[in-house]
């Protein structure tokens, strides 16, 4: 583009305003990677389980640790956060939500549904 | 299949497997809070069942294909040479496959 000398590039991502709106959806993508580079533990924490009495019992203990429990907190924020915004997404699919005060509702409603899991599984786990 | 059409496949496919992942996970919720398994006999026999364990191969190529769309997303939307983003999908689809390769044979040793 031959304007680009001239127009003014401002990417300081640290001061620009986000909509909440966008704040869920970078979120539904963060999580979502998070959530796939899980995916070898969960298919080793399955076969692990599976292993006889010893893999079962291994992987039971596992989950008796503290810090295993903090992390899975964090884990089932981010799972319930992604499914909800996904959800969001596929009403917005099905046009369900579209105008912008709705959206803005929708996108609050998902972040402090997400916060409260993640509170309540604070509670019961940890 | 007509070029144009692929991002609607790929659109469609990651609503499908969301809706299946979902209803998965609330089914192995209930499970794990209602009735959980209290030890590897009890596990093993629940997945076991011919129809959970289809279930679960269900959950793991649902997951596997539902994640492709969206980490497939993410390299195009990030990657722009040409040749890191073909090093970068290739990388992700054979893992990809691994796991779900992984994950078939240890639901399918369960029924053995």
């Amino acid at each position: 583009m031959s304007n680009n000398d001239k127009q003014p590039h401002y990417l300081n991502l640290f001061r620009f305003h986000f909509p909440v709106t966008a704040v869920l959806s970078i979120g539904h993508r963060i999580t979502g990677a998070v959530l796939a580079l899980l995916i070898p533990v969960l298919v080793y924490l399955l076969a692990l389980s599976l292993q006889g009495n010893k893999g079962f019992a291994a992987v039971t203990a596992l989950f008796d640790a503290t810090w295993v429990r903090v992390i899975s907190v964090f884990l089932i924020w981010a799972l319930v956060h992604h499914g909800l915004a996904g959800v969001r997404f596929l009403l917005l699919d099905l046009e369900l939500g579209i105008a912008r005060p709705t959206a803005k509702m929708t996108a609050w409603a998902v972040n402090i549904g997400g916060i409260v899991i993640f509170l309540l599984s604070a509670v019961i786990l940890i | 299949m007509n070029h144009a059409i692929y991002g609607l496949r790929s659109w469609l496919l990651q609503r499908l497997t969301a809706v299946y992942l979902f209803i998965y996970i609330l089914y192995f919720l209930s499970n794990l809070l209602f009735d959980p398994w209290s030890d590897y006999q009890q596990w093993r026999g629940w997945l076991a069942h011919p129809a959970v364990n289809i279930a679960t191969l269900l959950f793991f190529a649902a997951l596997l294909l539902h994640a492709w769309v969206g980490l497939r997303d993410i390299v195009i939307d990030y990657i722009q040479p040409l040749a890191v983003r073909f090093v970068a999908l290739v990388l992700i689809g054979t893992a990809l496959l691994a796991m779900g390769g992984w994950a078939f044979l240890t639901l399918m040793a369960v029924l053995a």
